[in-house]
């Protein structure tokens, strides 16, 4: 089935079943990779997009539930003012290990932000639980995101 | 063989292209797709004007300074620690370098375990001197280039920033303008290195090159490989070891939209499919059928039983001493304990993968392996090509944990791909991950010790009863049974314990493999020792902290890290009730450690722990921050493993699949960690498994100190 999918702001033509999660029409048909793979259940949150701005887990997002929404991924997540303070506090406090999971993490991140400009620790424990981490950097984590947060007060 | 510049990023064109594609780019971005390099392959024409003095470093004439990296990169910093080794001596800043994975290849084998391997935390320890040796020979020929281009004494001239420096005159010449003419130079046997004082990268924290590519998407793992006409596959493997296909429905799996090929092999069947969705589908309709074979009657509580009755024979002593018997028998006090630990998996983030292309002539493997040696080889095997016919394209890892030193996936990736005209992808379900996994193995431990009348203790046995994995991947370093992992952390103690006996039963359980798991011995003994520790100053009613004191004489380092632990922890200090501290300590990997974690046990028995204080002495850090990071790494690692981690065997099969019954700490888990690094000039030690071993002791003696109650049996239920 022809489905016109809209991934950062761009409109993209992919011909695939309807039941076929997003996470692969992103991965294997458009190749964009920056969106991971990690349990296939939305267990783990390394395939974390934006569909109209709020998180989803792509690996379990059949195509053609999304329809005309806007979909995000990390690709482009710097172009927004808190993506691209979060990749910024990421890399001032050396969050990232192996980085696989950390996709995911930065654009659940995102998704905290745009809702709540200035997270306590148990809004980050709440918006962040679902998305895991090996390298067991959620310490960093949590330093980042109270780090971009606090910028953006500033600005 | 293509020596492939592997770029461990998108390449612009297609990020340019994943950027720009629109409605009907599908098939431009399909046919357009360029190989993965950012850059040709170096044809042997252009060595003439490449300098590559050794295996490790390559200055092009345009002045790119290539960094070729020994081990791998699967989050523990070592691209940035190796590199900053090079560039210390090389005289070039770390903004200079690209940096590419290592083929297989006799220069990047690991001299602490004998073979390309990323493994054992010994990367810093087998290739830091390496890593300066090799730097300051390029510089040492770099220079003499220049001064044979000026007619000047080498004295008179000096290396910064990637030029050559001539200092009276001020003349210069960049490194890129230099490499044909060092590259005709002979290579120094001997070259001079800087003494401490004189470093200006080692020891001070730089930022991570590998990072900045992880937090866009850029960067490249195994699974993001993107091959022209590639298909990509899935699989359904016999839940059980050694069972075979009995039977499956290929039509059904055919009918699909989007798959190709059904393959079949002697305990698998592959969907080859366009897309990974198209080939679950298929997997899913092939309704297969296995001959489990024996290993189908097998569980938990047989394997349980099988290590039961192992512990009860004597073992391969790896330190008897003559009388410790006769010792313990006439101790003041005797105290004896069975500790048990389950088998646990590794979980790496990204799940098992491997792309293989296989022609006439030649096999490419694209993947992220912390034994790239070990893909080639088997891919040569199975093949029947030679060995230079096989190109192993790395790539970073999402996660290693020691799973991805194993090439099970590899060899059916090749497998499959012998049947396939086309390059495959071969990508395992998080289900899969877990249950094909080679697991942390099981053990037993039974251990006694006797005190005398102060509390002392005089003798101590320790019987250990398990797999040894070491006997399966390495068995010529396996004499008369002796596994040198299996009792590391157990016989070679910091403790001043006059008469000991520790021995290894081996005990293979049948129905599933098993390898290392970060922190291997060292990691599975410290839960034992120090848990036992701890239950000895209990018995002789001493504090843990002064109790350990008196014991570690004669380990200084140790010493005091237990100390510096101790008093940044508060130790002492009371804490609200339900709450316990707990303090264990560790020399593993050439470098010591000590943990103190803070533990509260709720009334309906759920543990928390609020705060893990870590005094870590590693020798001469190269990168503090990552030395830190590899700590609190461990810790969370560990701690998984403390709460939760355990894999059960019912009929053979695994009964844990995905991160719901495979649990794993979260966010909302994850205590605060504060790590203290000792200033040292001692030789560099291991960091990446140093923060997993303590853990889990640390909180079991936390538990004892806020509940009364002995955690004896992982993971930790009170």
């Amino acid at each position: 089935m022809p489905f016109t999918l809209n991934i950062n702001g761009t409109d993209h033509a992919v011909d695939v079943d309807g039941d076929t999660p997003l996470l692969w029409v992103l991965r294997d048909v458009l190749h964009m990779t920056g969106t991971k793979f990690g349990c296939g259940a939305a267990l783990c949150g390394a395939c974390t997009v934006h569909i109209d701005g709020g998180p989803r887990r792509s690996c379990v997002t059949p195509v053609a539930s999304v329809g005309k929404s806007a979909i995000t991924t990390i690709e482009s997540i710097g172009r927004s003012a808190a993506g691209e303070r979060l990749q910024k506090a990421w890399l001032t406090l050396e969050v990232v290990q192996c980085g696989y999971c950390q996709s995911g993490q930065i654009m659940s991140a995102a998704a905290l932000l745009a809702k709540i400009p200035r997270p306590s620790d148990d809004d980050i424990d709440a918006a962040m639980s679902g998305n895991i981490c090996r390298c067991g950097t959620y310490g960093r984590i949590r330093a980042a995101i109270h780090r971009a947060a606090g910028a953006s007060e500033g600005a | 063989m293509m020596s492939d510049t592997n770029p461990l990023s998108l390449p612009e064109r297609r990020a340019f292209l994943m950027a720009s594609a629109s409605v009907g780019g599908g098939l431009l971005l399909t046919m357009a797709l360029p190989v993965l390099s950012r850059q040709p392959a170096p044809a042997p024409a252009l060595a003439a004007t490449t300098f590559s003095p050794n295996a490790f470093i390559r200055i092009d004439a345009q002045g790119t300074v290539s960094l070729i990296m020994a081990m791998v990169e699967m989050g523990q910093g070592i691209y940035t620690a190796l590199s900053m080794l090079i560039a210390e001596e090389l005289e070039i800043d770390l903004d200079q370098v690209r940096l590419e994975p290592a083929p297989p290849g006799k220069a990047f084998i690991n001299s602490i375990i004998h073979e390309q391997i990323t493994a054992d935390s010994s990367s810093i320890r087998a290739f830091a001197q390496i890593m300066r040796e090799a730097g300051a020979t390029a510089r040492t020929m770099l220079v003499a280039a220049a001064a044979a281009k000026w007619r000047v004494d080498v004295a008179s001239c000096k290396a910064e920033h990637g030029v050559v420096v001539h200092t009276s005159s001020g003349r210069k010449l960049g490194y890129g303008a230099l490499a044909s003419s060092a590259a005709l130079l002979p290579v120094p046997a001997k070259v001079s290195l800087k003494s401490p004082g004189e470093f200006k990268l080692i020891g001070k924290p730089a930022k991570r090159l590998d990072t900045p590519d992880k937090v866009n998407g850029k960067a490249l793992y195994g699974i993001d490989v993107v091959v022209p006409g590639m298909k990509v596959a899935a699989v359904a493997i016999c839940p059980v070891l050694g069972g075979t296909v009995a039977g499956y429905d290929e039509a059904k799996a055919r009918a699909i939209n989007g798959v190709h090929q059904v393959v079949k092999l002697d305990n698998a069947i592959a969907v080859i499919a366009d897309h990974t969705g198209a080939a679950k589908k298929g997997v899913a309709a092939l309704d297969p059928r296995w001959n489990v074979g024996p290993n189908g009657n097998i569980d938990s509580a047989e394997v349980l039983r099988q290590l039961q009755e192992a512990l009860k024979k004597p073992g391969v002593s790896a330190r008897n001493d003559a009388d410790v018997d006769s010792v313990l028998a006439g101790a003041a006090q005797r105290l004896e304990a069975t500790y048990e630990q389950p088998f646990v998996a590794h979980a790496p983030m990204e799940p098992m993968n491997c792309t293989v292309h296989v022609r006439k002539d030649r096999c490419d493997v694209w993947l992220g392996s912390q034994a790239p040696a070990r893909a080639q080889a088997v891919a040569a095997k199975l093949t029947g090509l030679p060995l230079e016919a096989v190109t192993v394209h790395g790539y970073y890892l999402g996660g290693g944990f020691g799973r991805k030193s194993e090439i099970d996936y590899v060899t059916q990736a090749v497998q499959i791909a012998m049947q396939v005209d086309a390059p495959v992808k071969l990508i395992w379900t998080r289900e899969q991950d877990t249950r094909h996994d080679y697991l942390r193995p099981y053990y037993l431990d039974h251990i006694a010790a006797g005190l005398d009348a102060q509390g002392h203790p005089v003798a101590w046995t320790h019987r250990i009863a398990g797999s040894s994995f070491m006997a399966r991947i390495y068995p010529t370093m396996i004499t008369n049974g002796f596994d040198p992992d299996a009792i590391d952390g157990a016989a070679n103690l910091a403790y001043a314990l006059p008469k000991m006996r520790v021995e290894f039963v081996r005990q293979e359980p049948g129905a599933v493999l098993t390898t290392w798991w970060r922190s291997i011995g060292p990691g599975r003994n410290a839960f034992v020792v120090e848990s036992f520790m701890d239950e000895l100053a209990a018995a002789a009613k001493r504090d843990p902290v002064e109790y350990r004191t008196a014991l570690l004489g004669n380990s200084p380092r140790l010493l005091a890290v237990l100390k510096l632990a101790a008093d940044k922890a508060g130790w002492g200090k009371p804490l609200p009730a339900g709450q316990g501290r707990g303090i264990a300590v560790q020399a593993a990997f050439e470098s010591f450690i000590a943990q103190v974690a803070e533990v509260e046990v709720a009334p309906d028995g759920t543990i928390k722990v609020h705060r893990v204080v870590c005094a870590v002495d590693c020798g001469l850090t190269i990168n503090p921050d990552t030395v830190e990071a590899q700590i609190q790494s461990g810790v969370i690692y560990g701690l998984s493993a403390a709460l939760y981690g355990s894999i059960s065997l019912k009929d053979g099969r695994v009964e844990q699949g995905n991160f719901d019954t495979f649990r794993v700490v979260r966010m909302d888990e994850a205590p605060a960690i504060e790590v203290h690094l000792v200033k040292s000039a001692e030789a560099s030690g291991g960091v990446g498994e140093l923060g997993t071993p303590c853990i889990m002791p640390a909180v079991a003696n936390a538990i004892f100190a806020a509940t009364g109650k002995r955690i004896r049996k992982l993971p930790m239920r009170v």
